[in-house]
């Protein structure tokens, strides 16, 4: 077993660096593409030509494409992120400051969503057909239809403008006691987990049924297993595998494409700092962001597959 | 050019510093000359004279108190936003300029120029050659006292072109800035500029540290010092108790922060997690006039949202298509459709009404779609389809293109409306295409603007319009110290303008903010942009 895991998980670590390498490389590509460069994007509407020379020549924006990519990719490799090009601040420094904030309301998203989706999940697949499920699926289909910008905007407007009950944005930099730090991240909280209950519940209830259906548990059934026995041991770790891998995706997702619930909140995360680095053309800091939401999209999924692999004794005695 | 400082001699203390802080308000000299002249009549509670009555009613807010702390939330930060004055972008680079910083001069609500770091200034030749004088007890907040030196360095630094200064077209006149001693400054410009003074008062030339290279700790001279500076997340300004200015500021603590979206900007205003809010649409406007607690302010500060019709190109190069288009704005239904009436007439030219060298007398040129047939025909273009290009870069210009392209096509003339997205507009788009829109933000005078704008040579002659007599106007303005003369000339240029220019400005677009009912000093008015003309740090107060 543990050679399997070992092989499995150097492996992945393997591909998931040529991953990174191209992703780097097609980022870099693509940010290139765009149209204007870093010193017009800096001096913005009223440059004059010999201003724009002059600072590409600072930023070293003369040079070719190649070079430029070979002098980012040497810095990576050794640890040395660069510089923003807008503010001449350290990208280290930048993500430090945003990173510690994104992760916060990536891991109290966690916390409170996967055992609700779960739960739901498991509850909708026993009583499949039912009105418990009926209603379920209702519940989770309409969060999943309505798009989260609504959410949060309703959210604001009900909870903070008219009832005046929490703050309308998220500053972290106001929070001194646990209930102001609830109080902060409720409606953020809130509107993910709209997003995110809704896909691992469905993907929960779908991955479960589809071992209900399965032979060896009709045969418990026959041999008398009481329901929550029959689900709980023996469907439920055969279903962990696809459940990890739904858990994995949604919560991928938690740190780079939480843009919209950054922007209503005014919370100051990596997303919003990518979006930044993007329209400034900020090139150090679009390949760190970059790097750092590929490199944790694969962690995840890797770990995903480790759960899977560990919960099945047929793939883990391989 | 020095302040009048004669009246203060008569009165008492506290009548001078109230008539100071009226006039701070948006009182006028005059009228604060009729106001000491009448000091008793107003002392038992008329206030008969236009003018003074509404300046006092400003105590309506109740005197100016000390402490407090407010966030304010601009429409735009990002990881672009810095602390050098030099390359402030937006709005709120330029309110953290004049919270930390100060001028050698500062506008007063007339647009005129008035004394800060500078006690004095003089010009000894009709304004080639300046002299400024600086205050005597004013130190930077790290404690190092303001010398001529400093003021040397942070001109000349806007003329290296690495340092990236927005200000480089306006400093570009200024041939060399020379320290006569500590406290004395020579200005030698290459031509005269009657108007160096409004020039030096703009917020990318407040004065900085000598030699200073990195200016991430915002040292400077101003009301607010630097605790906390993040870019694109907040900054944290606190009084400076060694202010030179005495009893300001009146705040203990401004955080600035940005919030992009308009929605939860305005829902971060009602809700009471900011005080201050800019950059406001029509519809936002009516969220916060029906609110308890909000306050709208529009201010008319002169910007803009042109159509560029281009010189060079066809067929927008043909002088009779280009009248015929000035002639198909519906100025009334674009004020009122696109701006919501938050917007005023304009007559195509761009010296916005209420500034000093407006000029009335311009008869204004009306919605008129058979006279535009008549030169859309005589322009060999009747029946024609020409692309036209807007974008959310220049405000509401997707809105104004709309209304273009119906009259347009009552006239006969069929425009193709090309929707281009606000990223790269202004590298890209702007100055490129035969009929497209920009947008031009308030400048601190008219001869900054003309000049940058209009002259033949300018980098940002939108149209590529050259007109000779024009170009001399501007030139010989700067250098006529007779105020009449001058008016003439301005409006003369403004009358060339309106009947040759490439460019056509249906409306000038008010600047629409909110501030919380709490806020006091806010009817106080600098028309250069919101925010007080970014100046707001250091005159409001809270209420509690």
């Amino acid at each position: 077993m543990r050679n399997t895991l070992l092989g499995l998980v150097s492996r992945r670590l393997g591909a998931s660096l040529l991953t990174l390498l191209m992703v780097s490389l097609v980022i870099f590509a693509i940010t290139s593409l765009l149209p204007g460069d870093t010193a017009q994007q800096i001096l913005g509407q009223f440059a004059t030509p010999e201003q724009v020379a002059a600072l590409r020549e600072q930023l070293g924006l003369n040079q070719p494409a190649v070079v430029r990519y070979w002098h980012w990719l040497s810095g990576f490799v050794t640890g040395d992120l660069g510089q923003s090009a807008s503010n001449g601040m350290a990208v280290a420094q930048l993500i430090n400051d945003r990173l510690p904030n994104s992760l916060i309301l990536a891991g109290i998203t966690t916390v409170v969503s996967v055992p609700i989706a779960i739960t739901m999940g498991v509850v909708a697949a026993m009583c499949r057909g039912g009105l418990v499920d009926r209603l379920l699926n209702l519940v989770t289909l309409s969060m999943v239809a309505v798009p989260e910008f609504l959410v949060a905007t309703l959210a604001v407007l009900i909870f903070a403008v008219k009832l005046d009950w929490l703050p309308a944005l998220s500053y972290v930099s106001t929070v001194s006691s646990l209930g102001d730090a609830m109080k902060i991240y409720a409606m953020p909280v809130l509107t993910l987990c709209c997003v995110l209950i809704a896909q691992m519940a469905r993907m929960t209830r779908a991955a479960l049924i589809d071992q209900l259906d399965s032979p060896y548990v009709e045969m418990a059934q026959l041999k008398g297993v009481p329901p929550i026995r029959r689900v709980m041991r023996h469907a439920l770790p055969n279903a962990v595998g696809p459940i990890a891998n739904a858990v994995a995706l949604s919560l991928s997702y938690l740190l780079g494409g939480v843009i919209i619930v950054e922007t209503i909140f005014n919370y100051p995360g990596i997303a919003s700092l990518m979006v930044d680095a993007v329209s400034n053309r900020d090139l150090a800091l679009v390949q760190a962001c970059a790097m750092l939401f590929c490199g944790t999209y694969l962690v995840l999924v890797m770990m995903a597959d480790v759960c899977a692999i560990l919960s099945n004794p047929r793939l883990r005695n391989r | 050019m020095t302040r009048d400082n004669d009246t203060n001699r008569l009165v008492s203390p506290e009548r001078s510093l109230q008539v100071y802080r009226a006039m701070q308000r948006g009182l006028s000299r005059r009228d604060a000359m009729k106001m000491l002249g009448v000091a008793g009549l107003l002392a038992a509670g008329a206030s008969g004279l236009p003018g003074v009555g509404r300046a006092l009613a400003a105590d309506g807010d109740g005197a100016p108190k000390r402490g407090g702390r407010i966030r304010v939330a601009a429409h735009s930060a990002s990881t672009k936003d810095s602390l050098d004055p030099a390359q402030g972008s937006t709005a709120i680079d330029y309110c953290r300029a004049f919270m930390f910083y100060n001028g050698l001069t500062q506008f007063d609500p007339g647009l005129r120029p008035q004394p800060c770091l500078a006690e004095s200034f003089k010009t000894t030749d009709n304004g080639s050659h300046w002299v400024f004088v600086l205050r005597p007890d004013v130190t930077f907040h790290d404690g190092k006292p303001l010398t001529s030196a400093d003021v040397v360095y942070s001109i000349m630094r806007h003329k290296d072109p690495a340092v990236g200064s927005k200000a480089l077209s306006m400093v570009q006149q200024i041939d060399s800035v020379r320290a006569l001693d500590k406290r004395r400054v020579e200005f030698n410009l290459s031509s005269p500029n009657i108007e160096l003074p409004s020039i030096l008062a703009v917020s990318h030339l407040v004065i900085v540290a000598d030699g200073t290279q990195d200016f991430s700790k915002g040292n400077g001279t101003g009301a607010y010092k630097c605790q906390e500076f993040s870019p694109g997340v907040r900054s944290v300004g606190v009084r400076n108790e060694n202010y030179w200015r005495e009893g300001y500021p009146y705040l203990d603590a401004i955080e600035m922060v940005g919030i992009g979206d308009e929605p939860s900007r305005v829902n971060a205003l009602l809700s009471g997690d900011v005080q201050m809010i800019n950059n406001l649409s029509g519809n936002s406007a009516e969220r916060i006039k029906q609110s308890d607690n909000g306050v709208l302010k529009a201010t008319n500060s002169g910007n803009y949202t042109d159509l560029v019709m281009s010189f060079d190109q066809q067929p927008t190069s043909r002088p009779a298509f280009r009248e015929a288009m000035k002639c198909l704005f519906d100025r009334e239904q674009i004020k009122r459709v696109a701006l919501r009436g938050y917007g005023e007439i304009a007559n195509d030219q761009p010296i916005a009404p209420g500034t000093p060298y407006y000029f009335a007398g311009l008869p204004q040129r009306e919605y008129d779609p058979e006279r535009a047939a008549g030169l859309l025909k005589k322009a060999g273009v009747a029946g024609a389809t020409v692309p036209l290009v807007a974008s959310p870069a220049a405000n509401y210009s997707q809105d104004m293109a709309v209304l273009l392209q119906q009259s347009a096509a009552a006239a006969g003339l069929k425009l193709n409306i090309n929707r281009v997205p606000a990223d790269g507009y202004w590298s890209n788009h702007w100055m490129k295409h035969p009929l497209g829109f920009g947008n031009i933000n308030p400048r601190p005078t008219a001869n900054i603007l003309l000049s940058q704008f209009f002259l033949s040579s300018a980098a940002w002659n939108e149209s590529g319009w050259k007109n000779a007599h024009f170009d001399q106007l501007v030139i010989a303005a700067r250098g006529e110290p007779d105020e009449a003369k001058r008016k003439q000339m301005y409006a003369d240029m403004q009358t060339i303008i309106h009947e040759d220019g490439g460019i056509g400005i249906p409306v000038f677009l008010s600047d629409l903010e909110g501030y919380d009912t709490r806020i006091g000093g806010m009817d106080r008015t600098v028309p250069l942009g919101s925010f007080m003309g970014y100046m707001f740090a250091e005159y409001v107060w809270w209420k509690g």
